[in-house]
């Protein structure tokens, strides 16, 4: 609304000055979108063009049999769903563990509640680093062991914040009445703030997703010796290093030259699932960014 | 009457209870999890002060005093480690803060709002890609040997540029990766603060006849500046750390010289080299000062005036 009503004071003439911005955001449009084409150029050209340094940002002798490839790879592929199951299962229970853990924290009349949040809020403040925290998946037995992608992620000091906010802006007439009513808190929670915070549970949900499908450090660190668990990051860090080679159908005659186009199609497909739902999601990640300033 | 009085508190606090236990009953999964996961590392951090063993706990080795924290320090791979740390902590507030606010600026001058919200969805994709992936796309466009930039400015006469490949260039293509991945996504949080700037200050701006760039500084810059120093404080709080993806993924031998920051160093050094006591000794040491830095800066912020934290 106030966006409409400041827009009548600008001039309608185009002045230098947008021609200036439009510009500026042309070039910012072109940085971010010029990589992406030449990443997928890379996987659909001929490897001889590739090596004629022809190609930049539209294949060149197009194929298909770098991503088919890719593609036929069990190990990428099973790296690919265990890594989507991974997210799956990472999501809901931290959206679980996120909900029961700001849900108290919204009410004013909790005792302790003060002591409970610095608590929380101060593992943001002081980590105790990487070699303590290996320390203690090895006592736990979590080293190698697929559980260490998923239970030290089930719950964030950020998104339990951004959790409480978005709650904190459920009026609290609808608690006070129903608690009149005799509901107690895991009713309320259950049936009226979790119905009305479905969109945040969209924007949570999305933040930790695209965490756990980004994710690499963990595994690099505690899942040395059990790569059948990498998820795609790794297995991508390390076919990009050229530790891991891809499998190719032909392995005599195609593999001449594959090595860069095995490469780009191994991001492009990585890439992929992200870019494909990112623009239905993207409303939600903008609202997450901006509740996040709220003062916790 | 005292026992009415007693009586009428003792069914106020188990009215208390009857209504919060639930609250408590939840909060006790979350705080388990602080307790494992945040706590208990912080109770091996112990492991600083005592002789390195891979197998024993801190209670079965004894104590040695600083000498860990002596030998990082006397660690040339250390210093450069931190020293490496800094800077690009450094050229990345140099340059990445400001980056987006300026970004901001422009784009709320933009006049088209369909164009507007297209520039805005594109510049925020770099944000979901990870280092990984920009790690597999670098070579390819910065590349001397064959990348796509190279190829066009060997095209048109000029020579190669080792974007990757010397030390110098290295640390400008990371830093401005930085700001490419960036830039867009930390506009959004700006920007949110602009709507909220009040219409009326505009018109009177306009009234007195200030120019657009005028508007600007005086209106848009201090309306924006309480969102600008707490997204400051934080990003202080982080100079003693680094992204180890984003340092593991463009590493390559020609740059070892600057690539080795503190987590790359833990990671190989302690992790690998199997130098746990030394591993804590480092982090006890980034960990104090990432809190220091951000305690202090919230204390001059609210010695100043503005919105401190907490």
């Amino acid at each position: 609304m106030k966006q409409t009503k400041r827009k009548k004071h600008y001039t309608e003439r185009t002045t230098t000055g947008d021609v200036f911005i439009i510009s500026i955001m042309l070039i910012l449009i072109a940085l971010c979108i010029l990589p992406m084409m030449n990443l997928v150029s890379n996987a659909f050209s001929d490897p001889m063009a590739i090596m004629r340094r022809e190609v930049t940002f539209w294949p060149v002798g197009f194929q298909t049999g770098g991503f088919m490839d890719v593609v036929g790879d069990n190990r990428i592929m099973w790296s690919l769903a265990w890594t989507g199951i991974l997210t799956a299962i990472v999501v809901a229970i931290n959206l679980f563990m996120t909900t029961i853990c700001a849900y108290p924290l919204t009410y004013e009349s909790l005792k302790g509640r003060k002591i409970i949040s610095f608590f929380i809020i101060f593992t943001m403040l002081f980590g105790a680093g990487l070699i303590p925290t290996f320390v203690l998946f090895r006592d736990l037995g979590l080293l190698n062991n697929p559980l260490v992608l998923i239970l030290p992620g089930s719950l964030g000091v950020f998104n339990m914040i951004l959790m409480r906010n978005f709650f904190l802006g459920i009026p609290d007439s609808l608690k006070e009445s129903a608690e009149i009513d005799g509901a107690g808190p895991f009713t309320i929670l259950w049936r009226i703030y979790v119905p009305l915070s479905l969109p945040s549970f969209a924007t949570i949900g999305l933040f930790v997703a695209v965490g756990r499908w980004n994710g690499f450090q963990d595994a690099l660190f505690f899942m040395a010796g059990a790569s059948e668990w990498h998820p795609i990051q790794l297995l991508l860090f390390n076919i990009i290093q050229n530790n891991t080679a891809v499998d190719v159908a032909d392995p005599g005659g195609q593999a001449q030259g594959m090595g860069p186009v095995l490469q780009a199609a191994a991001t492009v497909v990585t890439t992929l699932p992200i870019l494909c739902v990112y623009p239905f999601v993207q409303k939600y990640f903008v609202k997450g960014a901006t509740l996040g300033a709220v003062k916790g | 009457m005292e026992e009415t009085i007693k009586l009428q508190k003792q069914s106020e606090r188990r009215g208390y209870w009857s209504r919060h236990w639930g609250l408590y009953a939840m909060l006790v999964l979350p705080i388990a999890f602080f307790v494992v996961f945040s706590y208990v590392p912080m109770v091996n951090l112990l492991l600083a002060w005592s002789p390195n063993n891979v197998f024993l706990s801190v209670w079965d080795t004894g104590w040695i005093g600083w000498d860990n924290f002596r030998e990082a320090f006397n660690n040339p791979f250390f210093i450069s480690a931190i020293r490496n740390t800094i800077m690009f902590s450094a050229l990345d507030i140099l340059v990445g803060f400001p980056a987006p606010i300026i970004l901001a600026l422009l784009l709320n001058e933009l006049k088209m709002p369909r164009f507007k919200k297209i520039t805005q969805t594109i510049s925020y994709m770099p944000h979901f890609i990870s280092w990984i992936i920009i790690g597999g796309m670098a070579p390819r466009l910065f590349s001397v040997n064959n990348g796509a930039i190279n190829n066009m400015i060997y095209n048109m006469g000029g020579n190669p540029i080792p974007f990757l490949e010397s030390e110098f260039h290295w640390i400008v293509t990371m830093v401005l990766l930085g700001v490419w991945r960036s830039i867009g996504w930390n506009t959004i949080i700006y920007l949110a603060a602009i709507t909220n700037i009040s219409p009326e200050l505009y018109e009177a701006a306009e009234i007195d006849g200030a120019s657009r760039l005028r508007k600007m500084w005086h209106i848009t810059l201090p309306g924006i500046r309480p969102v600008i120093i707490t997204l400051f404080i934080l990003t202080l709080g982080g100079v003693m750390g680094a992204d180890l993806s984003r340092f593991m993924a463009l590493d390559n031998s020609f740059v070892r010289g600057v690539s080795d920051v503190i987590p790359t160093f833990i990671f190989r050094w302690s992790l690998l080299g199997n130098q746990f006591a030394l591993g804590a000794a480092i982090g006890i040491f980034q960990s104090m000062i990432g809190m220091m830095l951000l305690l202090s800066g919230n204390w001059i912020v609210r010695k100043l005036g503005g919105n401190a934290f907490w």
